[in-house]
């Protein structure tokens, strides 16, 4: 830049006759703003024990609480209730001999209470024992678990009543590390959480600075503008690797998940790296006018709203009607967890992850570029 | 010596409705400790914003050493150091990080060690910001303006809301910045920050210059030097008449000897005065001669207080 000095006064010039009180000064290079304003916001992250426990503790204790309320029980046990009555004795007992016994937990209880705990979903099943001998099953076509509820009873009854299985089959269990609920919400949390701390961390923290006149003030010495939105941005990264560690690392430690190889690993850390920057670029266009938190919070709150439900983070989004599909795959959040699940559960290389890779850089690149223009520093 | 800063004509209009700066020009020297008086919502700080390029004036023309904030910002925001009214800096960094940090935008920064000890804040460098007091945070903000060692300084409103010591010490440092050749624009609305601080100043309201010049020339063109103030005790009379005979009396005062102007607040009369041992005596026998006891009764120097009141006929804190 060039310097245009010719007509100014140089400091102390004629007011001040002995030599400089002022110490010669260090010169500052090109990147000493960024580095500086880099480091400042990491302390600044370390400092606020809030930080710590959204960004690190919260996505623990959620990927913990969904493990255990949806891990694969040992054995799925079925609860069903007998109508008492009289033949709930014997319908009891039939249940306790067939081979079923250890799968299934039968309680009696009168009408009311039962069919009141079916309907709340106490039980999969109700049972009523006809004075004909014959029976009544109340199950809910809805609830999974109360058709199968209704077949395996089925099946016990009759054998337990002397029906004969006409065809020899056995069956080979697999609960295997890769295919389980927990493998599935693990690269989905993670998703979520590069999404939350990027929109929080990025968007939250730029209003908070331009509300207490930070910004405003930052603009007033000659630093670059540039520097400042590439500092806050970057400094997620920082926060990302340590985000990524954990979570897998407690998903790897607590529920035997399988990362697939270092390969893999690196991937995954190269593609969190490119989320975090792409969400970082969303949360900057989310603040870039907004003067006061509470208009930030709202607006973070509204964009990350839609991705929370269609982006697959918690189930997949195939239960969405097929023609949402694309709409639901050009989301950020979508691609990134596409594309974090491939990696991580099929150990799926980069490469054939480039359309996914392309929505993510997309949406941040176009979001940093708008951000810029648009950005109010005052 | 060519000026520092030099405006001329300045307009600022928010959203085409209040205008908040009304055709403003100015002029400062270099080495120069120049405030602007006046009160709140006078347009002092849209003024300085502007002068700060931080704001870009509605019209008129800004020059920082000749140059605009159109020709080159980078290297005018390398020249100058801004205090702004209020600036709210990141509570979990110290005092030291939050300098250094400052410290890291200038091409040529003077070192933290030195702007700590000479900011007086030494004691508190790894204290985190959220911990000062207001005092110390407000050095701290005047220690980010310095750090890039500046040749203007821009204070807004340095010592609002400050106790006494902690506004003598940052007067202090505003002093000693101007004996190395520096340049002050300051925003007041205090008239002893403005007397003891300003080589000149100017007084603005509603967005125009009213008055302009050294302290002691604004005093002196509002004639007295000093100002007699009292309070005659109430005749049984009762209030009815009372606004005809306030109106009488205070004519009355007016023609007593070297008085130059009078006004009432409330139930005192103030008189400005140039010799006040020719108007007391005068003063006692008109008092006596009414019937009327004198229930107080003070003389004072004038201050830019006074020359604000009889200006614009308001108290500068007035809401």
């Amino acid at each position: 830049m060039a310097t245009t000095e010719t007509n100014t006064p140089t400091l102390h010039a004629d007011k001040n006759q002995q030599p400089q009180p002022i110490r010669p000064a260090r010169r500052n290079g090109r990147w000493s703003g960024y580095t500086h304003l880099l480091w400042a916001r990491i302390l600044e992250l370390k400092r606020e024990p809030e930080v710590v426990f959204w960004v690190f503790i919260f996505p623990l204790l959620l990927a913990a609480g969904l493990g255990i309320a949806f891990r694969n029980k040992p054995a799925d046990i079925t609860s069903v209730v007998v109508i008492a009555g009289e033949g709930a004795q014997k319908t009891l007992a039939m249940l306790q001999s067939s081979a079923a016994h250890s799968t299934v937990r039968a309680t009696v209880l009168d009408r009311d209470a039962a069919l009141k705990g079916f309907h709340f979903g106490k039980f999969d099943l109700a049972i009523e024992a006809n004075p004909d001998a014959s029976y009544t099953y109340y199950y809910d076509p809805a609830r999974p678990e109360s058709v199968l509820s209704r077949a395996e009873i089925d099946a016990a009854l009759q054998s337990a009543a002397g029906r004969k299985d006409t065809l020899t089959t056995s069956a080979q269990s697999s609960s295997e590390p890769g295919s389980r609920y927990i493998d599935f919400l693990i690269p989905g949390l993670l998703g979520m959480n590069l999404m939350n701390s990027g929109m929080w961390g990025v968007g939250f923290a730029l209003v908070e600075m331009r509300q207490r006149k930070l910004l405003k003030r930052f603009v007033a010495t000659p630093m670059r503008r540039s520097d400042f939105l590439l500092a806050l941005t970057s400094s997620r990264l920082v926060l990302m690797v340590i985000e990524v560690g954990l979570l897998l690392g407690f998903g790897v430690l607590v529920f035997h998940m399988r990362v697939q190889g270092w390969r893999s690993i690196l991937s995954v850390i190269l593609l969190a790296s490119l989320g975090a920057v792409t969400f970082g670029g969303v949360g900057l266009l989310t603040a870039c006018r907004a003067q006061k938190i509470e208009t930030v919070s709202g607006l973070i709150n509204l964009v990350m709203m839609p991705m929370w439900i269609f982006s697959g983070v918690f189930f997949s989004y195939d239960k969405f009607p097929a023609i949402a599909h694309p709409f639901i795959k050009a989301l950020p959040l979508t691609a990134l967890n596409d594309a974090l699940r491939a990696t991580i559960l099929e150990g799926a290389s980069l490469g054939s992850q480039s359309g996914r890779l392309v929505v993510l850089a997309v949406w941040g690149g176009v979001s940093f570029i708008l951000a810029l223009r648009w950005f109010r520093w005052t | 010596m060519g000026s520092s800063i030099e405006c001329t004509n300045l307009r600022k209009t928010y959203d085409g409705k209040v205008e908040a700066v009304r055709g403003l020009s100015l002029q400062i020297e270099a080495g120069e400790c120049f405030g602007l008086l006046g009160p709140n919502g006078a347009g002092k700080t849209t003024t300085i914003e502007i002068l700060e390029g931080l704001l870009a004036p509605t019209s008129g023309e800004v020059r920082i050493f000749g140059h605009t904030w159109n020709d080159n910002p980078r290297q005018l925001r390398e020249w100058i150091g801004i205090s702004l009214q209020e600036t709210r800096l990141s509570e979990k960094l110290s005092v030291r990080e939050t300098i250094e940090l400052f410290a890291s935008f200038y091409r040529e920064p003077r070192p933290a060690a030195d702007i700590l000890e000479e900011l007086q804040l030494t004691e508190k460098a790894d204290a985190w910001v959220g911990k000062l007091s207001g005092g110390q945070k407000q050095r701290l903000a005047v220690a980010t303006a310095l750090v890039g060692n500046p040749r203007i300084l821009f204070l807004d409103e340095p010592t609002t809301g400050l106790d006494p010591q902690s506004r003598r010490q940052l007067w202090d440092i505003v002093r000693a910045f101007q004996q190395k050749g520096g340049t002050v624009l300051l925003t007041t609305h205090y008239m002893d920050e403005a007397e003891r601080l300003c080589d000149r100043l100017a007084i603005v309201d509603h967005g125009q210059i009213i008055a302009e010049g050294t302290p002691s020339d604004l005093i002196d063109r509002m004639g007295g030097h000093h100002v007699v103030e009292f309070q005659v005790s109430k005749t049984a009379n009762g209030n009815a008449d009372h606004d005809n005979r306030d109106k009488d009396n205070l004519d009355r005062w007016r023609s007593l000897p070297s008085v130059e102007s009078v006004r009432r607040e409330d139930s005192t009369v103030c008189l400005s005065v140039r010799e006040p041992h020719l108007t007391i005596p005068a003063l006692l026998d008109a008092v006596t001669n009414d019937g009327h006891q004198l229930e107080h009764l003070s003389t004072r120097q004038a201050s830019l207080e006074d020359v604000f009141v009889l200006l614009t006929g308001r108290h500068l804190r007035e809401d």
